[in-house]
């Protein structure tokens, strides 16, 4: 593991991030975080594009994940960061797993559409549930650390680059097992995979999972980050889509891919926001086509060129 | 019983533009195979263009009446404009790719198009209650009901018989079907695909824009509008079948009513009865509950 470049490259970076952190202006880390959190859904979906499939309803666990902070916070008063991040990640994977079943058999469009249809079930209950908080949400109380409340931001940063460090090095060895391999090979050729004797649907089942843990884990980390949650920035259609953009923005290259393709994202958002609040999605809009028509690997793809390819290992 | 008849005529006016709004997304992608989220956008641009000039015609002291002319043109002009410029511009270069691609494509679309209405209308909400201020209401087994919402079903109607009309009766009904068939194989027939898939895109377009234009009046036309309507369109033809105009009839008819039965009677579950049925029909009949069974080409 430790041969591998990019294992390497993501522990130093994780480093530099970390400590750079600290000397960092607040609204820099501010956009790391957010990044970084919403980075960890993309690894997942990266998982599930490199088979061949798109989920338009990952804002389902990413909400399950948020969601499940803030009950466990109105309800039980839980503010621990790694108790928080674990409810979020465990809700979403347990219905991760027990969605998959299903889930498994389906391609294409349909795979697409049954994950729209459930995420919005989700946001059909909570819009009309007042004790979920309706339209408004929640305000999630500031997170503590093994029972130590920190004056700012910063161990929190911290916290949330170690997860998606910790995250990306998982899916990079998993991606390198036999099993992980088998992504591009059940999008090539599903029959010729069978005939290897795999069984697609459960490496499908699996990657599955192991998407919906990370959304919702990104989701709770998100909450935290945010300080809040509700359905329309949560649940809704809408954030799935935002989801998928930034995983085709990012490209399948590498498990680093989601990590700057999220910051990019970030910035893009803040930036565009600032300069043209009522043009904001058209910016986005305009460079999802950009990145589609003309940039299929998506961002790692360039840094693959500038590269020389060298990192592609 | 008023109350059975309530829930009835509000299901099947809700059902009508539901049905407006997902035939042309079940054409589109009927004949084309894309899936298209900026669907939700062309809604969204016949209804501001319709309430925008049916203000400003009673602003200018023209007759009401000229609003039922605004809305068809509307519907026209936004289908063919926008359905013209996306088409050629951005999707006739897709075809080759990938199905799911094409439909993030459509949601960058939808993206781009959802600002440029705010960067052209502006944020605040416009009200063209003229049209339907006109028709007034009427008293019917003992309620009272606005005309104009009733008309809403006549229009739905008219649309249904046009499309079957279009599609059964007429030689481009035959070429349509010629190329949904097998598009390869029309082609070699020497049928001119891409002149039909324009055309196609664009009549979608136009009945997203009536959907849009005709339900402005009763509505306040604001923004998000379209966010709304396409997933509802989406479960609506995934409901029916993706691909047929029946399907999308027994689609909007099945969540029309089921929706008006939960708004008088159990208003949580509003949002929550649609999108549970559109997975429960995706889990035990993912071609759609009236699909015919499909013949596998190799």
């Amino acid at each position: 593991m430790f041969n591998d470049r990019t294992a390497k490259f993501l522990l130093l970076a994780a480093l530099v991030i970390c400590v750079g952190g600290a000397f960092a202006p607040n609204w820099i880390v501010n956009q790391f975080m957010f990044g970084f959190s919403r980075a960890l859904a993309i690894l997942g979906l990266m998982v599930l594009w490199r088979t061949g499939l798109v989920s338009f309803g990952h804002a389902f666990y990413f909400g399950l994940g948020a969601y499940a902070v803030a009950i466990l916070d109105s309800k039980l008063g839980v503010s621990d960061v790694f108790l928080r991040l674990l409810a979020g990640a465990v809700v979403a994977g347990v219905a991760g797993f027990l969605i998959g079943f299903i889930m498994r058999n389906y391609r294409d469009i349909f795979f697409a559409m049954l994950n729209t249809a459930i995420s919005m079930v989700l946001f059909g209950i909570v819009v009309k549930t007042e004790s979920l908080g309706s339209t408004d949400g929640f305000a999630i109380s500031a997170s503590t650390i093994f029972g130590l409340a920190p004056e700012t931001k910063y161990p929190l940063f911290v916290i949330i680059t170690l997860v998606g460090l910790t995250a990306a090095l998982a899916v990079n060895f998993y991606l390198k097992t036999t099993f992980g391999k088998l992504t591009t090979a059940i999008r090539d050729n599903e029959i010729r995979v069978e005939y290897l004797g795999f069984s697609v649907a459960h490496a499908i089942h699996l990657k599955y999972t192991i998407s919906t843990i990370l959304a919702g884990g990104a989701g709770a980390l998100m909450a935290m980050s945010l300080g809040q949650v509700d359905p329309e920035s949560m649940i809704n259609w809408t954030v799935s889509g935002e989801l998928v953009f930034v995983t085709i923005l990012s490209g399948p290259g590498n498990v680093i891919a989601p990590f700057i393709g999220s910051l990019v994202f970030e910035v893009l958002r803040t930036y565009a926001f600032e300069l043209a609040p009522q043009a904001w999605q058209l910016i986005m809009g305009a460079t999802f086509l950009t990145i589609i028509f003309f940039l299929p690997g998506g961002i790692w793809s360039l840094i693959e060129k500038l590269g020389g390819k060298k990192n592609e290992k | 019983m008023e109350a059975a008849l309530t829930i009835l005529l509000d299901g099947l006016q809700f059902s009508s533009y539901l049905f407006i709004v997902s035939a042309g997304l079940t054409i589109i992608f009927g004949v084309m195979k894309i899936l298209n989220v900026a669907h939700g956008s062309f809604y969204a641009w016949g209804a501001y263009t319709a309430a925008f000039f049916i203000g400003k015609f009673s602003d200018m002291g023209l007759p009401d009446a000229l609003g039922f002319l605004i809305i068809v043109a509307a519907a026209i002009v936004v289908g063919v404009i926008l359905g013209f410029i996306i088409e050629q511009g951005i999707l006739k270069h897709m075809y080759e790719r990938d199905e799911v691609l094409i439909v993030l494509a459509t949601f960058g679309l939808f993206l781009v198009l959802e600002d440029i209405i705010l960067i052209a209308f502006g944020t605040d909400p416009y009200f063209a209650y003229q049209p339907m201020a006109l028709l007034d209401s009427v008293e019917l087994g003992g309620i009272t009901r606005d005309v104009y919402g009733m008309t809403l079903i006549g229009v739905a109607a008219v649309v249904a018989v046009g499309c079957w009309w279009l599609l059964n009766k007429t030689k481009w009904g035959t070429l349509l079907k010629a190329v949904i068939f097998d598009r390869e194989m029309g082609i070699s027939m020497g049928i001119n695909v891409p002149l039909v898939y324009t055309l196609t895109f664009i009549g979608g377009a136009i009945l997203g824009g009536l959907g849009g234009a005709y339900i402005a009046p009763t509505i306040s036309v604001a923004p998000g509008l379209g966010t709304e309507v396409i997933v509802l369109s989406f479960a609506v033809v995934v409901v029916g079948g993706m691909g047929s105009i029946a399907g999308a009839a027994i689609g909007s008819l099945i969540i029309g009513i089921l929706r008006a039965i939960a708004v008088h009677e159990l208003p949580q579950v509003e949002l929550f009865v649609v999108f549970a049925v559109m997975a429960i029909v995706l889990v035990f009949r993912p071609e759609g509950l009236f699909a015919p069974a499909k013949p596998r080409k190799i």
